[in-house]
């Protein structure tokens, strides 16, 4: 079978009570499956559920040949490793002991650790590149120490599958990477198979090989990232109404300011951003253009504003556009130069600027 | 220089579970010499004083005998006989001073490994039996028992009251796991055991108030909590319990530690939690039976010792932790006896009075201490 994680028609839910239900994935060994959507949609069950912490309600869990319910707890413990969001505080016990304790279903009775086992404990230290914190206590560490640590108990638990429950949260954007970073070098080198939650979307876009689409009652959207960004909006997933999520760039805008356009900028090639943003931490809703189709600004323009002038990429602007432009224009209180040069093609935005000359609209530089 | 950088780190890392083992040795061989100073003290020290060499030479005696009597049952034990029970020394040490201080060293240890399964099952440092009224209702029901049963039979053995104490302490223990499911703050689960406690308080004095005196004669000492009644019976009943028990214990030594990091890890590494939970309560109330049947109440020895015991060993691994308690348990309960029947001699204070006096400002400094963490 090609596939080491599958689930048929999967429902989880707690008590009897559904949650989600037909959930289906495929994943083959050594993928990276993130479970994206907003919170309370039901990541933390999912995962719960294929981890066995709680138990399904319809439908089947295959991890590698078998379905779930029949592995015993040892065995399914070599299968599945986790890391949690639940805060744990040993006390007095150092790194290491956290880690060695990923070797349970390993060790005999007593829990004696064989040289190969220490071996191993170093070996998932080295991995998060915490060998330096073995001695330490856990209770001291940082965020991101502790999220390696706990990461490197699952590693030492030599697993098949890693599970993680949103192992960014309460993480900087360094040691978001860093995480990340080692998720990816094990699922490569080592060929273990991690299904995670992320609320980071830009960062789900990019680690993952599939993405699961959280959102009601069933799954709304299940793929390979670049399908999932043509067919589904972050929008959508998450109910956003007001801002706005920029897929292909993973930047938030926040909500569009409403109303009859007050400000006028002339922009393009990334110049205008500034200002766009600067206005709507301003409330003050404003027109742009003339934009280039393939714009930066114009991705952004999109975002933050109904009143944008646009022209097909890759040709010089014309007298239209600039009817179009010069109209909005002629609404404005003010006029903004985001400063962007005039060259052949859009010529049309130095036409715009003479015109509010003309008019006597003020005219400020970029920026101001 | 290249040395410096690489060859140091591998040797550093292998040195992890050494280095706490040594630690672990240390502390359980002082732990041992501090008992045994403990027991020549309690077996020296009294209203009768006898000179260590006599001890060493009664005791001499008293295996000499044993040995005798277990192999030739002949002439030779029956003198070595009549020599220990023509002594009033020896008959002092033999009657009196080695069971009771046996005693007070397995109960001690007991109580002390009993608050730290409680602790590990609540995931609390602060939890133990006494705290948790478990002692209590342990006490009412070996209260009731002795009580009713008195009038009907001249000989109560330790193993009824063991078994009414152990009752007892299951009863209250699934009262607080109710409320535990209720209260999901620990501290509130605490109040609440201390009121249990109370309640049971109640009801035990109520019963002993309307008891008839006679009824009542061996009831009032042991309910202050003493281990002045200790003799040979109490003691093997005891060490046939706890033994076990311990062994039971620190096979328990490995899910501890995977129970330790919460339970969503423990499951996930594999462990059976409701079997596992079911024991622990079970092992718990037994050991503190044990001491609220032969002892009465005990207190703070189930919360102080665990935490003394973590500090001196620096680590809280189980089958470090558990054995260290044993032995710190005895060490302390053993010298707080001793203090006990000393200090105020010919006054006898409550075995309690002395734990208190000790146990309650490590629970104080405990609290204050991990506030700090906490608010950290």
């Amino acid at each position: 079978m090609k596939d080491y994680v599958r689930t048929e028609h999967l429902a989880v839910g707690y008590d009897g009570n559904i949650l989600i239900h037909d959930i289906n994935i495929q994943l083959e060994k050594g993928k990276i499956l993130t479970l994206i959507g907003p919170n309370g949609a039901g990541k933390t069950t999912i995962l719960k559920t294929l981890t066995r912490q709680i138990a399904l309600i319809r439908g089947t869990v295959y991890i590698g040949p078998r379905e779930i319910a029949s592995w015993s707890p040892k065995e399914m413990a070599k299968q599945v490793a986790v890391v949690l969001t639940d805060r744990i505080r040993p006390e007095l016990t150092t790194c290491a002991d956290v880690v060695a304790m990923g070797r349970y279903p390993y060790t005999n009775l007593f829990g004696k650790l064989t040289p190969r086992d220490m071996a191993v404990v170093r070996d998932a230290l080295e991995r998060v590149h915490a060998l330096d914190l073995a001695e330490q206590d856990f209770s001291t560490l940082s965020d991101g120490q502790r999220q390696r640590i706990l990461l490197a108990r699952a590693i030492c638990q030599e697993p098949e599958v890693i599970v993680l429950d949103e192992p960014t949260a309460y993480l900087d954007i360094r040691h978001k990477i860093e995480l990340l970073d080692i998720l990816r070098e094990m699922a490569q080198k080592k060929n273990i198979t991690v299904i995670m939650s992320l609320h980071e979307i830009d960062l789900a876009m990019k680690i993952s090989d599939y993405l699961l689409c959280v959102k009601g009652e069933t799954i709304a959207a299940y793929g390979p990232p670049e399908e999932i960004l043509k067919n589904c909006t972050i929008e959508q997933l998450y109910d956003i109404q007001n801002g706005s999520y920029n897929l292909l760039f993973g930047s938030v805008e926040l909500t569009k300011p409403r109303g009859a356009p007050k400000v006028f900028v002339v922009a393009g090639g990334g110049y205008g951003i500034a200002c766009y943003r600067a206005l709507q931490k301003k409330e003050i809703p404003f027109a742009t253009g003339i934009l280039f189709a393939n714009d930066v600004d114009c991705q952004v323009a999109r975002e933050l504003s109904d009143h944008v002038v646009v022209s097909p990429a890759f040709e010089a602007m014309t007298e239209r556009h600039f009817e179009e432009a010069a109209a909005l224009l002629l609404q404005c209180e003010q006029v903004i130069d985001a400063g962007t040069p005039v060259g052949t093609l859009n010529r049309q935005n130095a036409k715009l600027l003479q015109l509010a000359q003309e008019k006597a609209i003020p005219i400020h530089r970029g920026g101001s | 220089m290249k040395q410096n950088s690489q060859g140091m780190e591998p040797k550093q890392s292998e040195n992890i579970p050494l280095g706490q083992m040594g630690r672990f040795a240390v502390v359980m061989l002082f732990l041992s010499g501090m008992l045994l100073v403990a027991l020549l003290m309690n077996v020296n020290i009294g209203s009768v004083s006898i000179a260590v060499g006599d001890v060493f030479r009664i005791l001499w005696d008293g295996i000499r005998y044993g040995i005798a009597n277990a192999v030739t049952k002949g002439g030779f034990a029956q003198e070595l006989g009549a020599v220990i029970t023509s002594s009033t020394e020896s008959q002092i040490l033999f009657r009196i001073r080695i069971p009771r201080m046996l005693l007070a060293a397995i109960l001690g240890g007991a109580l002390s490994v009993s608050g730290y399964l409680l602790q590990v099952f609540f995931r609390n440092p602060i939890a133990g039996p006494f705290v948790l009224g478990i002692s209590s209702g342990a006490k009412m029901i070996v209260g009731i028992t002795l009580i009713f049963l008195a009038r009907r039979m001249e000989h109560i053995s330790s193993f009824t009251l063991i078994a009414a104490a152990f009752i007892g302490s299951l009863l209250i223990t699934a009262v607080v796991l109710l409320f535990a499911q209720k209260v999901r703050n620990m501290s509130m689960l605490l109040v609440v055991g201390i009121m249990v406690g109370y309640i049971c308080g109640a009801v035990t004095d109520f019963c002993v108030t309307f008891a008839d005196d006679h009824d009542v004669v061996n009831l009032t000492n042991w309910s202050m909590g003493t281990f002045s009644g200790a003799n040979w019976e109490h003691v093997k009943t005891a060490a046939l319990l706890c033994i076990p028990g311990m062994v039971g214990a620190l096979l328990l030594s490995k899910p501890i530690a995977a129970y330790a990091l919460g339970e969503g890890y423990a499951l996930s590494l594999g462990l059976r939690i409701k079997p596992f939970r079911v024991v622990l309560i079970l092992l718990s109330s037994l050991f503190s039976s044990c001491v609220t049947a032969l002892a009465g109440p005990v207190s703070f020895v189930g919360i102080a010792v665990p935490h003394m015991t973590r500090t001196l060993l620096k680590s809280s691994k189980p089958a470090f932790v558990i054995p260290a308690a044993f032995l710190c348990g005895a060490v302390f309960c053993t010298f707080c006896d001793l203090i006990a029947r000393t200090v105020f001699a010919p006054t006898e204070l409550a075995i309690g009075t002395v734990t208190s006096v000790f146990g309650a400002p490590v629970v104080i400094y405990m609290m204050v201490k991990r506030r700090r963490t906490l608010e950290h």
